[in-house]
Order: structure tokens, then C-alpha cells, then sequence
């Protein structure tokens, strides 16, 4: 009994698990690398259109927007907000909340104003190549 | 967007940071509070809008965990930890961690060392341009394979060849240089004028010789190496134009070669001259003195090449039959030339300090795996704490990863100093000679080769303690609870690798054995005289004072007498060139009396005084020796050896026959003598048939003198040194050593020593690294089936059984490691064949020592734990688990 005590306590220092992140779960199925970078441009979408706002009402507000047809998992924004944030798009500080609550605010910078446009572009882009193929087979000529 | 902005935003995450954290929580706990407040106002009650909003954040804990993986870098975290728990657990074991790196040090400071030498001599590229296009040129004679060249032959191939983009030539000279304390020795070189341009090399300073300065009638100019630069002239930057008085003739210094060049086969040269083909011997078509380097034209092979010199060997056959019939022609590429001799050295070389490097992590693997048995609970309770396997291999790899870095650089520092201690053992004169050498060092090459070594290491290290992972189910570490029986992974894999270990040691004891053997057999090899007590020096007279023969006669005679008379000297001979050195030139003869065809005898000649074979202590079989009397003025003599005697004179009696040179005008020599074969090749080659003539019938002013004394021979040479000065002070003298010495020093004794010495170093580290690892092995073994005995012994085992079980598992593992070491060595043997002397790769003796004594040393080693074993109380056995 004292050996296994033993052997726990050293062995929690280590025991890391790498987290699996399944970041969305629409009815279209875990398609995890097209909506991290998605979740990231809707994130700076909501922050344009709303301006300052912290985490839990950028996560409502997405889902609002989708028509809730997306179903988000409220945690996995923090990381998406934090990278962001690393990446110089956005900026925090610490505030109040409408209904009095301390809440930390998230704000646009203007790198990410400029990354707004680029990424909307892209995706634009995208989609209107992704168009064309549908499309196309949709043609019965 | 700005990616690396956020890598070392990440990489500061790394310094833990409590603000962060307690932000972060607060920022949660905020969330989850609007939340359940939205939740609440939508009609919930409190518990419901609390567990709605938890799981709608997806936890708590798993949300920091990824924000946590996102603000600092997951990988190197987690090797920051490993790093850390491993230096606890190296820390924590200190014998484990000393002995593996000690071990895998002393693998790579052995295989490191002996690569530099292998960089240096056959890997690292010659310092000429595109050298994989340069060959070596040689005439070929049924004596030798790869002869010298005539000037004539040299001039006429270079005109009629259509193969090489260049020809040029090169001869190792001496001469006296004019210094204000007198004449000194110095080594130089002659080369043809493009011999550089040839090699594609300038001079760092001056210019290289320009065509036509190799003319006799040429200003006479010379080029310094870099190191007679750098010693001699203190790299003065003014040196062009400045003077060297060699052999009483006044050079114009045009040049400084650089410090990288090198060229061994006409090396040590402080001084390179233009040959200027003067000499009566570089008139004469039959006089072969120098050796060719040519560069091969673009799209030509050197097959091609050879085809196209043999041709015009042929031709020049014809034209010329007295002087060309059987002379060949032969192409090598230039590499082969300049470090050939030694490759066989250095590969088995190489291959015993690999071995060893070999033996050396097989140990440390079976250490760790050893240790991973041990630690099967930490990694059955790590696992069910839910560690990947990913995880747990990273664990072991950061583990090794620590040993080997360490053992790595301990080896490097180790191999920095080695490689100075084995280039300064090797004897000036030889090292000299190897000049490529010079590039001995711990270059981007050799430690590359370190690196992979560590890789493989690395890689090795491991793979092995995560068999463990692989083979056994994780969990069964935890259900077992420790009382299992000898780990299985350790028992199929851990005791298998004693056996590699085993057979390792094998190899490089039988090897060293062999090396040892063919030594012995070559310093004791039938040599004619007597080599003890034998001081030698040799002696220049310099050309301008003693110029004709009558005054080199006086010269030697004085000096023969003179030194004689010395107390402790016994007897005193000269003679051109001594024995066992193995070079020296050749004469072609006819017998006088016999129909001649034009075929050439050719046969090594020396020139020697009366009194040289006494001197010698060589037996003089028939005939007399010569007179101090004999010159040119009396009929000529000569006195052949046995060999000679056999081979030209087959079932007659050779003494009065007589012999000549093929001269236009026969000069008859009789034989006056016939002495028995004295060892006038090198140590490890048969003794040819040789022609003596007396050194007063064509004397030299370059001899060497041997002294028979009866005092140690380092004493009388100082005395005989005096005495030479007192004679003439003009008179220089070289290498004094005793004809031991020189003996032992000689290259193919060094060859075998160096070889020899150096892989019982390494199997003696072998033998040692092997049987400690079977002791590990089987006291591991026993101390795993301690309940197992235990048990035995309780059922009525006596210790005599005990005995018997411990010791048939070491003997299977021992015969097993013998018996494949055997067939290893044996196979490993004919790849060192040319090593071997008077010794059979599968030499039973040696073979059987080397088993006998590694059989001994292993019973040993496994008769302390089974001693252990046996003397076990049963029922502590069956209590301590």
C-alpha cells in the first residue's frame, strides 16, 4: 500500500496527457482543421461587428450568427482567443460586464482588422472554387 | 498574423507564471457565471444552469489543460520534464550512470581516435585539385611491380603519350645546406617544372616553377615548403628572392607551397628543386631513379591509360632492347600511392576500435534494460495514469539521450588528446614520411562520424529498455505487483546480448593474439647476422672536398681506423645501405661464359668493406671476404649470396665463376665469395638473391658504418660521432641509432607493433567489459530467481544443484559467445591477412589460448553468484519478496 502511495505521488508530477481537441462538432462531422482556422476568423467577425467583448459572449454570439446550426464547445475558444492573442490580432483587459461581472474584454488590434481582410479574401476565394466544382457536377450538361 | 510573435510568446510560456493562471481561472469562473446567470434567467433552476454551462464549456480542467498546451510548447515541455525527472533518476543511481557513460566514452574516444588517423590518411581529399584524376606512373619489372622511371623513358612517354593532360616527375632527395654553424643535412625534392601545375597546386607566396626552369642551363631557383618557411625563415614575408646554398650550389628561393600541401611518396621536403637532368645516371636510358605523376585527360580511364603507356613501353622495347627489354609500365591511382602502405593497418584498426565501441554500448543496453525491469512499476502506474506510450518512449529516449550526450563529449575531449598520444608515438622519421598526417584532427569529418555513432547509440539505447513496453502489457507490471519471475523481455533479449559481448571479445583477443604472433615471428625472423650490439650512423662527405675516389678511399680507411680503435669497438664495416631496410638500388648482370639473349638478371647490389660481413656476424660460407686492398687498381670482385648462388648457379660451384654489368665493355667479376643470406629485404619479405661488390672498386661519399662493440652501442655512438668530427668537421652524419633499433623501428615491425599493441589495448578493455557484463548478467539472473532457488532449495535442493543451475545457464551463454566468437575471428583474420607474418588466420594456438583463458575468466565471473545463490537461507529467499 505505502510502495503504490509512493509511486502516485512521484508519478503525478509527470503524468501530462496530450489533449486531444475536437474543436467543433457540427452535424457535418469533426472536420477539425477547416473550422480551427474557421473559428478564428468568426471570433474576429464577432469582435468587428460587436466591438470589445469578452469570452463568453463572443461563444453566444456565434452560435446566434450560425443560426445555431453550429454547437459550439465553449472551452475550446479560450485557446483559439489566446492564439490570437499571440498572434498580435487581438488585445485583453480586464472590465465589467453588463450585469456587474468582472470579465476579461477582448478587443480588435489593427493587425487584426488587416488579418480580417486577408483571411475573408481567402476564404472567398475558397468557397467560390468549392463553388464552382459543386457546381459543375450539379450540371447535368 | 505573426506566427513567430506567438512561438516565443510560447516560449517565454515556459517560465511558469502564477498570474496567468489565477487570470485564467477568474476568466472561467466569470464565464461559467454568466452563464448559469443567462441559464438561470431562461428558467433553470441554480444546479441545472450550473451543470448545463459545465458541460457546455466542455470542464473546467480539460479547458485550462489546452489553454495551458497553447500558451507554452507541449513538446518541449514535456522534454523540459523528462530532462528533469531523468537527471533525478541518473542522480538518483549514480554507479549505473558513472559506468554507462564511462563505457560509452571509452567506445567513442577508441573508434573517434583511430577514424581521425583513417580521415587523415584515406578520406579526407588530397590538396590537389580533382586528385581522383591524378595517377601515379611506374615502370614495371619482373622484380617489382612498381618501379622507377629513366629520365630518357620519363622524357619519351611524356612526348608519345596521348592519354594524360600532363606527365611530371619527382625524386626524395638529401643534400648538405651551407649554414653559419656548418653544413646540415636537409631532405629535398626534385621535380619536373609542371610538377605542380600538375598536381594543381600554387604557392602561397612567389610563383611556381615556369617551363623550361628545369633545364640544366636554367637560373638555378627553388621552391620551400611551408614549414621550412614557417621554421627556418620565421615566415618571413621577404623570403623571395633570398638564397640556400645546397650541396655547394646557390638557389634563388621563387616560392612558399602552402601549408595544407602534401606529397608523401617524396616527402619530408623542406626544399623543392627543378630537376635538372644532369647526372651520368640521367643520361643513361638503363638508370631508373625517378617515379612519374600524371594527370588523366577528362573522358580517359586509367585503364585506358595503362593500355596506352604499356604500348609505348613496348615500342621504347624495341627501339631501345638493352636498355628497355622487360620494362613495363604500370599506372596506380595517386591516392593508393600516398597512404596505401597503411590502409590495411588503419581498417583493422578502425574495426577493433568498433568492436569495442560495440562491446561498449551492448553493455550499457543491457544495463538499461536491466534497469527498466526494475522499473516496470513505475511505468505500469505511469500508463494507468493514463501517459501515452508516446509519452513513456519519450521518457527512455531523453534518458539515453542524457548518457550519450555525456559519453559523447567525454569521448570527443578523450579522442582530442589520444590522437595527439598516438601521433607522437609514432617514430619521427616514419611520421614524417606520412605527411598526410598533418591533417590529424577533430574536423568536420570526425565529428560528423561522432554523431552518427551517438545516433546509433542513441537509437540502441532506446529501443532496448521499450521492448519492455512492447513485449509485456503495460498493466501487467501493476497486477504482478513485483513478484514475478525474471523478466521475460530481459531473458529473451538481456542475456542474448552477453553472447554478442562474448563473441566480440573473442575477435579482438584472437586478433590481437595474431598481430602479437606474426611480431614476434618477424623480430625473430632469420636475419643473417647478428643485430645485437650493432651501432649504425651514416656519413656525407661533402661532394666539393672529396671528389674523386682516391680521397673517399682515405676517407673510409681512416675512418675505419680510426673508430676501430675506439675502446669497446670490436670490428668496423661501411657499406652503401644496411640490411632489413629493404630499399637500395639493383644492377643487371650476365655470367660471363654463358650464351647471353639480352635478358636483364636484375638483382640488388650493395657496395661494402672488407670486414662489413664480420662486422655483421654473418657467415661467410665458401671463398674469402675482401681485401682493404682491393680498388680499382686490382681485377674486380664481387661476392654473391646463397640466393644468388641458387638461383643463377643451380647444381655448380659459383665461387670463380665470373659476372658483369651490362656495360658496352664487359668488366668479368669474379666471385670470390658466397655468404650466407643476409636479410637485405625488408623484415617481412624473402631475401633476394644479392650481388656484394667491395666499396673501394666504386666508392661512395654517402655510407652508412656499423660497429660491433662490446658496450651498450648508445654509449659508443656519441664517442663515434666525436671521432668522425675530429677527422674532418666537414663530414655530416645522420641517424645514429643501434641496428636493433633501427630494426624495430622499421616498417613492417611497426606496422604490426602499432597493430598489435593497439587492439590489446582494445581487446584487453574487450575482455574486461565482456566479463563483467556476463557477471552482471548471471548475478542478475539469480538475484530475479532468488524464490524461485528459494523454493528449490526448500524442496530439498542441495547446494551442489544450485551450483549446477547457475552455472550451465553462464556456460551456455559462454560456449555460445566462444563459438561464434571463433568462427568471427577466424573470418575477421584473412581481412587483416596482410597483417599476419608467419601466421595462419586460423592459427589453433592462438584460437585456443583465446578460448581457454575468456572460458576461465567467465566461469569465474558466474561462480561468485552462484555462490551467492547457493549459500542462501531458504527461508529468507522465500520471505524477501
Amino acid at each position: 500500500m505505502k510502495y503504490i502511495s509512493w509511486a502516485f505521488s512521484r508519478v503525478l508530477l509527470l503524468s501530462h496527457r496530450t489533449c486531444d481537441t475536437l474543436l467543433w462538432q457540427t452535424n457535418m462531422g469533426n472536420k477539425t482543421d477547416v473550422w480551427q482556422g474557421t473559428l478564428a476568423l468568426m471570433v474576429l467577425k464577432t469582435l468587428e461587428a460587436l466591438g470589445p467583448l469578452h469570452g463568453y459572449g463572443i461563444a453566444r454570439r456565434i452560435e446566434q450568427t450560425s443560426g445555431d446550426l453550429l454547437s459550439l464547445n465553449y472551452g475550446t475558444l479560450y485557446p483559439a482567443l489566446l492564439k490570437l492573442e499571440q498572434e498580435g490580432a487581438i488585445s485583453s483587459e480586464w472590465g465589467v460586464s453588463e450585469n456587474n461581472r468582472k470579465a476579461k474584454f477582448y478587443k480588435l488590434t489593427r493587425a487584426g482588422r488587416k488579418q480580417i481582410e486577408q483571411e475573408t479574401r481567402s476564404w472567398e476565394q475558397t468557397t467560390n472554387i468549392v463553388a464552382r466544382f459543386l457546381g459543375r457536377s450539379g450540371d447535368p450538361a | 498574423m505573426n506566427p513567430l510573435r506567438a512561438w516565443l510568446i510560447r516560449l517565454a510560456g515556459l517560465v511558469p507564471n502564477e498570474r496567468r493562471e489565477r487570470e485564467l481561472a477568474d476568466e472561467l469562473e466569470a464565464h461559467l457565471q454568466m452563464h448559469i446567470d443567462d441559464n438561470v434567467r431562461a428558467g433553470m433552476t441554480h444546479d441545472e444552469a450550473r451543470r448545463h454551462a459545465l458541460v457546455k464549456l466542455g470542464g473546467v480542467e480539460s479547458t485550462k489543460e489546452a489553454y495551458r498546451d497553447r500558451s507554452r510548447i507541449p513538446m518541449l515541455q514535456n522534454l523540459l520534464q523528462d530532462s528533469r525527472f531523468s537527471l533525478r533518476q541518473l542522480r538518483k543511481s549514480p554507479g549505473f550512470t558513472l559506468t554507462a557513460i564511462a563505457m560509452l566514452s571509452l567506445g567513442i574516444c577508441a573508434s573517434v581516435s583511430i577514424f581521425a588517423f583513417v580521415d587523415a590518411a584515406l578520406i579526407k581529399p588530397l590538396p590537389y585539385k580533382d586528385p581522383t584524376r591524378l595517377v601515379a606512373v611506374f615502370e614495371s619489372i619482373p622484380m617489382a611491380a612498381r618501379s622507377n622511371l629513366s629520365y630518357a623513358d620519363y622524357i619519351d612517354w611524356k612526348k608519345l603519350n596521348t592519354v594524360f593532360s600532363s606527365l611530371d616527375a619527382y625524386q626524395r632527395g638529401g643534400a648538405l645546406m651551407a649554414t653559419p654553424d656548418g653544413a646540415k643535412p636537409a631532405r629535398t625534392a626534385r621535380v619536373s617544372d609542371g610538377f605542380f601545375r600538375t598536381l594543381g597546386v600554387s604557392p602561397v607566396l612567389g610563383r611556381d616553377f615556369f617551363a623550361g626552369e628545369d633545364s640544366p642551363s636554367a637560373p638555378r631557383t627553388i621552391i620551400v615548403s611551408h614549414s621550412t618557411w614557417q621554421t627556418q625563415f620565421a615566415r618571413d614575408p621577404n623570403i623571395l628572392g633570398q638564397t640556400v646554398t645546397l650541396d655547394g650550389d646557390t638557389h634563388t628561393i621563387v616560392g612558399v607551397l602552402p601549408r595544407e600541401f602534401h606529397f608523401s611518396p617524396a616527402e619530408p621536403a623542406a626544399f623543392w628543386l627543378p630537376m635538372k637532368a644532369t647526372s651520368p645516371c640521367e643520361l643513361r636510358r638503363s638508370c631508373h631513379t625517378i617515379y612519374g605523376v600524371a594527370r588523366l585527360k577528362d573522358d580517359v580511364s586509367i585503364e585506358t591509360a595503362l593500355a596506352d603507356v604499356t604500348r609505348i613501353a613496348k615500342l621504347l622495347e624495341k627501339q631501345y632492347p638493352e636498355s628497355n627489354r622487360d620494362q613495363g609500365a604500370a599506372l596506380a591511382p595517386l591516392t593508393e600511392v600516398i597512404s596505401g602502405d597503411i590502409k590495411p593497418l588503419l581498417i583493422a584498426l578502425l574495426g577493433g576500435a568498433m568492436l569495442l565501441l560495440l562491446i561498449a554500448a551492448v553493455n550499457v543496453a543491457n544495463l538499461l534494460l536491466v534497469r527498466s525491469e526494475g522499473r516496470r512499476r513505475e511505468i505500469a502506474v505511469r500508463s494507468a495514469l493514463g501517459a501515452s506510450t508516446g509519452r513513456l518512449l519519450g521518457q527512455f529516449l531523453t534518458e539515453s539521450l542524457m548518457l550519450v550526450t555525456s559519453g559523447t563529449a567525454l569521448g570527443l575531449l578523450g579522442a582530442h588528446w589520444v590522437m595527439k598520444l598516438l601521433a607522437a608515438l609514432i617514430p619521427e622519421d616514419m611520421l614524417q614520411r606520412m605527411s598526410f598526417l598533418r591533417g590529424l584532427g577533430l574536423n568536420e569529418r570526425v565529428i560528423a562520424f561522432a554523431g552518427v555513432i551517438s545516433l546509433f547509440a542513441l537509437l540502441l539505447f532506446s529501443v532496448t529498455p521499450s521492448l519492455r513496453l512492447i513485449w509485456s502489457g503495460l498493466r501487467e507490471g501493476l497486477a504482478e505487483g513485483g513478484r514475478g519471475s525474471a523478466g521475460t523481455a530481459w531473458r529473451r533479449v538481456g542475456s542474448k546480448l552477453v553472447v554478442v559481448e562474448l563473441a566480440t571479445a573473442v575477435v579482438l583477443l584472437a586478433g590481437a593474439g595474431l598481430l602479437g604472433k606474426s611480431l614476434y615471428h618477424l623480430l625473430h625472423v632469420e636475419v643473417g647476422f647478428e643485430p645485437d650490439k650493432l651501432a649504425t650512423l651514416e656519413v656525407v662527405a661533402p661532394g666539393a672536398k672529396y671528389k674523386d675516389d682516391k680521397q673517399r678511399i682515405a676517407l673510409q680507411q681512416q675512418l675505419v681506423q680510426r673508430i676501430g680503435s675506439l675502446p669497446g669497438v670490436q670490428r668496423v664495416g661501411l657499406a652503401n645501405q644496411l640490411p632489413t631496410v629493404g630499399e637500395g638500388s639493383t644492377t643487371w648482370f650476365r655470367v660471363v661464359g654463358r650464351p647471353h639473349n639480352g635478358g636483364h638478371y636484375e638483382t640488388p647490389q650493395r657496395e661494402v668493406s672488407a670486414g662489413y660481413f664480420e662486422t655483421l656476424g654473418a657467415k661467410l660460407l665458401r671463398g674469402r671476404d675482401f681485401y682493404d686492398s682491393e680498388d680499382q687498381s686490382k681485377p674486380p670482385v664481387a661476392i654473391v649470396n646463397q640466393a644468388l648462388a641458387k638461383k643463377y648457379f643451380p647444381g655448380e660451384e659459383a665461387l670463380g665463376k665470373h659476372l658483369t654489368y651490362l656495360s658496352a665493355t664487359p668488366r668479368p667479376m669474379e666471385i670470390v665469395g658466397i655468404v650466407d643470406d643476409i636479410k637485405e629485404s625488408a623484415l617481412d619479405a624473402t631475401t633476394p638473391p644479392v650481388l656484394y661488390v667491395p666499396c673501394n672498386q666504386s666508392p661512395n661519399g654517402y655510407f652508412s658504418l656499423l660497429v660491433r662493440t662490446s658496450q651498450s652501442e648508445e654509449s659508443i655512438l656519441t664517442t663515434i660521432a666525436a671521432t668522425i668530427r675530429e677527422i674532418d668537421a666537414d663530414l655530416v652524419t645522420l641517424g645514429p641509432t643501434t641496428v636493433r633499433t633501427m630494426m624495430n623501428n622499421s616498417q613492417p615491425a611497426y606496422i604490426r607493433r602499432s597493430s598489435a599493441w593497439l587492439l590489446g589495448a582494445f581487446a584487453a578493455a574487450a575482455f574486461i567489459l565482456s566479463v563483467v557484463g556476463l557477471y552482471g548478467v548471471i548475478a542478475y539472473s539469480v538475484s530475479q530467481r532468488g524464490r524461485e532457488i528459494g523454493v528449490r532449495m526448500a524442496l530439498g535442493a542441495e547446494p551442489g544443484n544450485v551450483y549446477r543451475l547457475v552455472l550451465r545457464e553462464a556456460g551456455w551463454l559462454t560456449a555460445g559467445g566462444i563459438v561464434v566468437g571463433l568462427a568471427c575471428a577466424i573470418a575477421a583474420a584473412t581481412y587483416i591477412r596482410g597483417l599476419l607474418f608467419q601466421v595462419q588466420s586460423w592459427d589453433l594456438p592462438t584460437l585456443a589460448i583465446v578460448a581457454t583463458v575468456l572460458g576461465i575468466a567467465a566461469l569465474l565471473a558466474s561462480y561468485v553468484p552462484a555462490r551467492r545463490a547457493a549459500g542462501v537461507n531458504p527461508v529468507d529467499a522465500l520471505r524477501a519478496e
